[in-house]
C-alpha cells in the first residue's frame, strides 16, 4: 500500500516536472517566433523574401476596422458603469465631481487597452489560431515551405505588424469612448454639459497617462498574435484539434494579458 | 556507383534513418532516381512512404543519412541554397493544399510572384498555359472550395509545374478520384515527363496507376526498402510481402508466440 | 541567351539562341515587342534554341497576340523537337503559325 502512494506521489511530481518543461518550451517557442518575425521585417528584403505591406494592411483591416463597432459599444458601456459606481462611491465623501479624474485616469491607463485587447483576443486571436491550424492540417503550411516561402515571414510577421498598429489605434478610440460614456451619465448628475465634462477630462489627463495605455496595448498585441500563432502551428488531430487549440489560445492569451497588465501597472506606477 | 556531382542521378538517398520522437520510421533507406525517370514509391499505410517523401522535400530533418537532390546534399546546404533549390522543385500534395484564401489562379501564380520578377503579363500567360495543360482553362477565378476533388489535384499540379521544375513530387495522385479522372491524371504525368523531361517521384498505393506510369518502383515495408526495380521485376518478385501487397492480401506473417505474448502483457 | 534581329524581305527575323529561360525571356519579350511596335512583321527563329521554358513560350504568346491585334504577321520558324513538345503540351502548336524555314514562312504568310 505504501508503495502505491509512493508511486502516485512520484508520478505527480513527474507530471509536474513534465508540465514545467513543456511550459518553458512553449515560452521559448513564442519568443523565437517573435525574434524570427522581426528578423524578416528587417532583413526579408535582402533575402528576397520581403514582408509585404499589402498583407499587413489587409490584416489590419480585418483586425481593426471591423472591430470598431463592438469596441465603441463596449467602451461606452464601461464608461457609463464606471460613472455610476464612481458617483455612488464618491457621494459618501461629497466629492462627486472627482469622478472625472477617476474615470479619465483609469480608462486611459487601464481599461481601454485591457478591454480592447480582450475583445481582439476573442475576436481575432481565435480566428488566427483556427486559420493557421486549418492550414497546417491541410498541408498548406508545407506547401508554402516547398514553394520556398517562409511561413513566419509570410503569415506571422504581417499579423504581428498589423496587430501592433491596430490595437493601439483601437485603444485611442476606446479612450475616447470610455470618457464619452462617463460624460453621458455624469453630465446630468453633476449638472454640467458633455462638452465641459470632456474639457475637464482633457485637463486632468497628461500625455503620460495615454502613453502608459498605448505601451501596454502594443505588448498585448504581441501577446495575442504570438500565443495565437504558436497554438495554431501546434495543432494536432484534425478539426477537433483546431477547436481545442482555438479555445486554449484565447484562454492563454487572456491570462497572459492580465498578468502582463498587472506587472506593467506595478512598475509604471512606482 | 557513380557519386560525382554531375552524376546521372537527380535524387540520391543514402542510408536514410528517420524518427518521429523516439519511434524509428525509416531504416537505412537507399534510393537513386535517374534524371528524367518516373519513380513510384509504394507501400501500405505505415510503411513510411509519406515520411520518406517529407524528407525528400526537406520538410523533415533526418536522424542520419544523406539526401542529394540535383547533386546538392539537402541535409547540409544553407538556407539560401535550399531557397534556390526549391525553384527547381514542384510538389503536388495529396489534398492539393491550395491556399483557401486565394483564387485558383492566384494559387498557381504564387511561386512566380515569389521567385521571379517577370512582367505581370508574362506571368498571367504562363499561369493560363499551365491551366490549359491540366485542362482547367476558365477556372482561374474560382476559389479552391468551389472545385471538385479531381480539379483540385489538377490545380495543385498546375501550381507545382508553374516554374518548370526539374523535380516533380506527387503525393497520391489517384487517391480519392473516380477511375476516369485517375487515368487522365496518370496520362498527364506521362505527358509532362515527355515534354519537359522532368524527374518525377510519385507516392501511391494504387497498383494500376503505379504500373502504368513507373519506370521503376520502390516498395517500402515497415520503414525498409523491400525492392527497387523495374515494373516487370517488381511484378515477378517472389518476396511474399511484395506479393501480398501486389495482390492485396491481408498480411500473414509468421508469429513468434513469445514475442507476441510479451507485447500484449508487458507493463 | 544570344539574340539578333535582321531584315529579310518584308520580315524582321529575330533569332533566339541558347537557353530561353526565366532569366532571358524578359529580354526576348522586350525585343519581340519592340519590333512589333515598330509595325514590322516578325518571324522568330528558334532553330538555335537549346532550351525554352514556359516563360519563353509566354513571351512568344504575348508577341503573337500583339501582332494579331495590330494585323501584323507573326510566325515561328525552325522549331526544334524539344520546343515543339513544350508547345504541344499546352496545345499551342495548333495556335502559332509554324514553318520549317524562313523561305516557307515568307511565301505562305
Amino acid at each position: 500500500m505504501s508503495s502505491l502512494t509512493n508511486n502516485s506521489a512520484t508520478r505527480m511530481v513527474e507530471n509536474l516536472g513534465r508540465k514545467a518543461v513543456a511550459t518553458v518550451e512553449e515560452i521559448g517557442y513564442i519568443f523565437s517566433m517573435l525574434v524570427e518575425s522581426f528578423y524578416w521585417m528587417l532583413f526579408g528584403k535582402k533575402n528576397q523574401q520581403p514582408v509585404r505591406l499589402r498583407s499587413v494592411f489587409a490584416e489590419a483591416m480585418a483586425i481593426g476596422i471591423h472591430a470598431i463597432p463592438i469596441i465603441t459599444i463596449v467602451c461606452l458601456a464601461i464608461g457609463v458603469m464606471m460613472a455610476i459606481q464612481g458617483i455612488e462611491t464618491l457621494k459618501t465623501f461629497g466629492a462627486e465631481s472627482k469622478v472625472i479624474v477617476g474615470i479619465a485616469i483609469s480608462v486611459t491607463r487601464e481599461f481601454a487597452p485591457l478591454i480592447v485587447s480582450i475583445l481582439i483576443a476573442g475576436r481575432s486571436g481565435s480566428a488566427i489560431t483556427a486559420r493557421l491550424g486549418t492550414m497546417l492540417e491541410s498541408q498548406e503550411i508545407d506547401a508554402l515551405r516547398v514553394i520556398g516561402i517562409n511561413p513566419v515571414r509570410y503569415l506571422v510577421a504581417p499579423l504581428l505588424l498589423a496587430m501592433m498598429i491596430s490595437i493601439p489605434a483601437l485603444t485611442i478610440l476606446g479612450d475616447f469612448m470610455g470618457l464619452l460614456g462617463g460624460a453621458l451619465y455624469s453630465a446630468s448628475e453633476l449638472n454640467i454639459t458633455i462638452a465641459v465634462y470632456m474639457e475637464r477630462s482633457a485637463a486632468v489627463l497628461s500625455w503620460d497617462d495615454i502613453r502608459q495605455g498605448l505601451i501596454k496595448s502594443v505588448v498585448f498585441a504581441a501577446i495575442i498574435v504570438l500565443v495565437a500563432v504558436s497554438n495554431g502551428f501546434q495543432v494536432k488531430g484534425g478539426a477537433e484539434g483546431v477547436g481545442r487549440a482555438t479555445t486554449r489560445s484565447v484562454v492563454l492569451s487572456l491570462t497572459f494579458i492580465v498578468l502582463a497588465d498587472m506587472i506593467f501597472t506595478f512598475f509604471l506606477n512606482r | 556507383m557513380n557519386k560525382t556531382p554531375d552524376s546521372d542521378y537527380a535524387i540520391e538517398v543514402t542510408d536514410l534513418c528517420a524518427h518521429y520522437g523516439t519511434r524509428q520510421i525509416l531504416f537505412d533507406v537507399n534510393l537513386n532516381v535517374h534524371q528524367g525517370e518516373i519513380m513510384v514509391i509504394m507501400g501500405g499505410s505505415g510503411s513510411g512512404k509519406s515520411t520518406l517523401l517529407r524528407h525528400l522535400l526537406a520538410l523533415n530533418i533526418p536522424t542520419s543519412g544523406q539526401i542529394k537532390l540535383l547533386g546538392k546534399d539537402i541535409t547540409k546546404i544553407s538556407d539560401k541554397e535550399m531557397f534556390k533549390l526549391r525553384k527547381d522543385m514542384g510538389v503536388a500534395f495529396q489534398g492539393g493544399a491550395l491556399f483557401g484564401s486565394m483564387t485558383v489562379g492566384e494559387n498557381v501564380i504564387l511561386p512566380l510572384r515569389e521567385h521571379t520578377a517577370l512582367d505581370e503579363n508574362t506571368m498571367r500567360i504562363m499561369c493560363r498555359m499551365k491551366m490549359e495543360v491540366v485542362d482547367l482553362a476558365d477556372f482561374e477565378d474560382l476559389m479552391p472550395s468551389e472545385l471538385s476533388g479531381g480539379m483540385i489535384k489538377r490545380a495543385a499540379l498546375a501550381r507545382a509545374i508553374i516554374m518548370d521544375p526539374k523535380l516533380l513530387f506527387f503525393d497520391e495522385p489517384s487517391a480519392g478520384l473516380d477511375p476516369v479522372a485517375a487515368v487522365e491524371l496518370d496520362e498527364l504525368i506521362l505527358r509532362l515527363r515527355q515534354a519537359m523531361n522532368m524527374t518525377i517521384v510519385v507516392v501511391t498505393h494504387e497498383l494500376e496507376s503505379a504500373f502504368k506510369i513507373a519506370d521503376r518502383i520502390t516498395v517500402l515495408d515497415k520503414g525498409r526498402t523491400l525492392i527497387t526495380d523495374t515494373v516487370e521485376n517488381v511484378r515477378n518478385a517472389d518476396n511474399p510481402r511484395i506479393q501480398s501487397l501486389l495482390h492485396r492480401l491481408p498480411r500473414d506473417d509468421a508469429i513468434d508466440a513469445d514475442e507476441y505474448l510479451a507485447r500484449l502483457t508487458s507493463m | 541567351m544570344e539574340c539578333d534581329a535582321r531584315t529579310e524581305g518584308d520580315f524582321t527575323v529575330i533569332s533566339l539562341q541558347g537557353e530561353v529561360d526565366l532569366h532571358f525571356s524578359p529580354r526576348a519579350r522586350e525585343i519581340i515587342l519592340k519590333h512589333l511596335q515598330q509595325k514590322q512583321h516578325v518571324l522568330v527563329d528558334l532553330s538555335a534554341v537549346d532550351y525554352i521554358d514556359s516563360s519563353g513560350v509566354a513571351s512568344l504568346v504575348e508577341g503573337f497576340q500583339h501582332a494579331r491585334t495590330n494585323t501584323l504577321k507573326f510566325a515561328l520558324v525552325g522549331v526544334s523537337d524539344a520546343a515543339m513538345q513544350i508547345l504541344q503540351l499546352s496545345r499551342l502548336d495548333k495556335v502559332f503559325p509554324i514553318f520549317v524555314g524562313i523561305d516557307d514562312a515568307a511565301t505562305q504568310l
